[in-house]
């Protein structure tokens, strides 16, 4: 599906990330871990076109390479990203969020609000469970707990087909109940056919429902492990010894 | 069976007219300001308020600003603002003049005029984007520049601009539309359409909105942020150049000095409006009713018996008010 090779990237003197290999599989969905700094982000702001890899670094989508990739052209090969709160634009309402930079629009640009509202509409009833009469296609985002507006960037993310979700520690935040929801939600993604990458500091969060798991520490690749491979307890043993040491063993 | 159909439908129609008032509140809120001033200057001097001269007075020199505030509404709603353009109105003015003088053409007087304004509007957002400035002080520096400019290429000296006169160019720009109507009133309506259509049903002001509530998000979601930022400020600077040579032709002279004290009746009429100065959110509904109260105060309060050197006290006031008044209601409905 995904496969980065040789990937680095650097901010003037500041190396966020060396020599990265990561590839992510069809219906796969691979834990992203490491400490504040790690380089998580950097990574996932290359997969997603919003920044450019070093000289030397390769992307490859589906076994092809793919050069100077940008934000909407990592949109059109499918890679939908879930950030953190920061993704909706607040004072906004729901349905100019969920066709945030894709709106639906006529040939000169001029919206079709209406097939917009419409749309939005039967995602809240179906995919995001909005039932109450107080939310409507017109209500500012501002204006829903964390869950909720977590929900609206997650379902975003499905409306537009993505074939690689990124998830940016998407439970931050939230709630118990609400946290649960967004899991659910990630157990979904392999059942579809779909791939996901999930990255979050809440290493219970992460273990239950990933495939694999990436280690990430001051910009490296410090190992990788399948689940079959690790119990949670080794594997916080393990994260604790990385980060002290900076190796996994 | 009646009453219960009858209590239902009425508690749909509340709902429905709550919805109606939270989602215009700014909107609701400024035809208020509007109405209480006008009806305290109808009662403050009747014969004025009630004859038809005042009016067209409000419509002949409002637009001299409302043209320019109406775009830059956009621009406060991308988070950003724009000093330059009191400038711009007399740069544009000034490739009106010449190429007028050299031409005789004023077609493509005009036109230059305009080029001139995109281009000066360019030069803004390029600066914002490229380097980084804040627009605040880019702006600053570019009113400068452009004010500048226009002394070192005039000497101070202005130009008639008599030969308009009575031209079918005239009369479309600055004409009175079956002798009541002054032409620059319609064409501050069509600039108020045109923004509205562009700022709630097209892609282009769908990201002015995302830029200003959530730049970092907006670039996330592929919004080329640069690009749109840059045409906003080109359009005000083309709507400085218009307002610009619509002023000057009311009064059919050019003024080196043209723009100067037009900064804040513009600025106010956009926050009076109801535009966040945060960014985000704003309407050019609001604005454009903002306007004409900030147009009808000057002489409504002469019309009432005040001096004029009560003029800015006033302004203060209600300015100051209706924002608070804003803020409260914002909060409350949000």
């Amino acid at each position: 599906m995904l496969r980065l090779v040789n990937v680095s990237k650097s901010f003037g003197e500041v190396k966020s990330l060396q020599n990265v290999n990561f590839e992510v599989w069809p219906g796969e969905v691979v834990g992203l871990l490491g400490d504040n700094g790690a380089g998580k982000s950097t990574l996932v702001k290359i997969i997603t076109g919003y920044h450019q890899p070093d000289a030397g670094g390769e992307i490859y989508f589906h076994g092809r390479r793919v050069e100077n990739l940008s934000v909407p052209a990592a949109r059109k090969l499918g890679v939908e990203t879930v950030y953190q709160e920061k993704a909706l634009a607040d004072k906004q309402s729901l349905w100019r969020n969920i066709f945030m930079g894709r709106e639906l629009a006529g040939k000169f640009g001029f919206l079709d609000v209406r097939r917009m509202r419409r749309e939005t509409e039967e995602l809240m009833t179906s995919k995001m469970g909005f039932t109450s009469k107080a939310v409507t296609t017109d209500t500012p985002v501002r204006t829903l707990s964390g869950g909720e507006r977590q929900g609206v960037a997650i379902t975003r993310a499905l409306y537009f087909q993505a074939q690689l979700i990124i998830l940016d520690e998407p439970t931050m935040a939230l709630s118990l109940s609400e946290t649960r929801k967004v899991l659910e939600f990630v157990i979904s993604i392999p059942k579809a056919g779909k791939s996901a990458i999930f990255i979050d500091h809440n290493i219970f969060h992460v273990y239950p429902v990933v495939d694999r798991i990436v280690v990430l520490d001051r910009g490296r690749i410090a190992g990788e492990f399948t689940k079959a491979e690790v119990t949670l307890d080794e594997l916080i043993d393990r994260l604790y010894h990385v980060a002290k040491t900076g190796v996994l063993r | 069976m009646d009453t219960q159909l009858d209590t239902r439908r009425k508690s749909g129609e509340r709902s429905a007219l709550s919805r109606f008032l939270r989602g215009y509140t700014l909107q609701i809120g400024i035809v208020f300001v509007a109405l209480l001033i006008w009806t305290f200057f109808a009662i403050g001097s009747p014969e004025t308020f009630f004859s038809y001269n005042i009016y067209r007075a409000f419509m002949s020199t409002t637009p001299f600003f409302a043209i320019v505030a109406l775009p830059m509404t956009l621009v406060v709603v991308t988070g950003e603002i724009d000093l330059s353009f009191t400038s711009i109105m007399s740069f544009g003015v000034l490739v009106f003049a010449t190429v007028m003088t050299f031409t005789g053409n004023l077609w493509l007087a005009m036109v230059a005029c305009l080029v001139a304004g995109f281009l000066a509007g360019l030069l803004n957002g390029y600066l914002i984007v490229a380097f980084g400035v804040p627009s605040l002080v880019v702006t600053i520096g570019t009113q400068f520049f452009w004010r500048g400019t226009v002394q070192v290429l005039t000497g101070g000296n202005g130009a008639s601009l008599l030969a308009t006169r009575d031209t079918f160019f005239y009369n479309l720009l600055v004409g009175r539309l079956f002798g009541l109507i002054p032409m620059q009133m319609v064409w501050t309506v069509v600039i108020a359409v045109l923004t509205w259509v562009f700022l709630n049903r097209h892609r282009f002001g769908a990201h002015v909105y995302l830029i200003g509530d959530n730049m970092e998000s907006a670039r996330l979601m592929g919004v080329n942020v640069a690009q749109r930022k840059m045409l906003v400020f080109a359009w005000v600077g083309i709507a400085a150049a218009l307002a610009g040579l619509i002023a000057s032709l009311e009064v059919t002279y050019y003024w080196p000095t043209l723009g100067e004290g037009y900064l804040l009746n513009t600025l106010s009429s956009v926050f009076l409006g109801g535009t966040s100065v945060f960014g985000g959110s704003g309407t050019v509904f609001g604005t454009f009713v903002a306007s004409f109260i900030i147009g009808a105060i000057n002489a409504g309060i002469v019309a009432v018996g005040l001096s004029g050197f009560w003029t800015q006290l006033i302004y203060g006031l209600i300015i100051v008010l209706s924002v608070i008044l804003q803020t409260v209601i914002g909060k409350r409905f949000a």
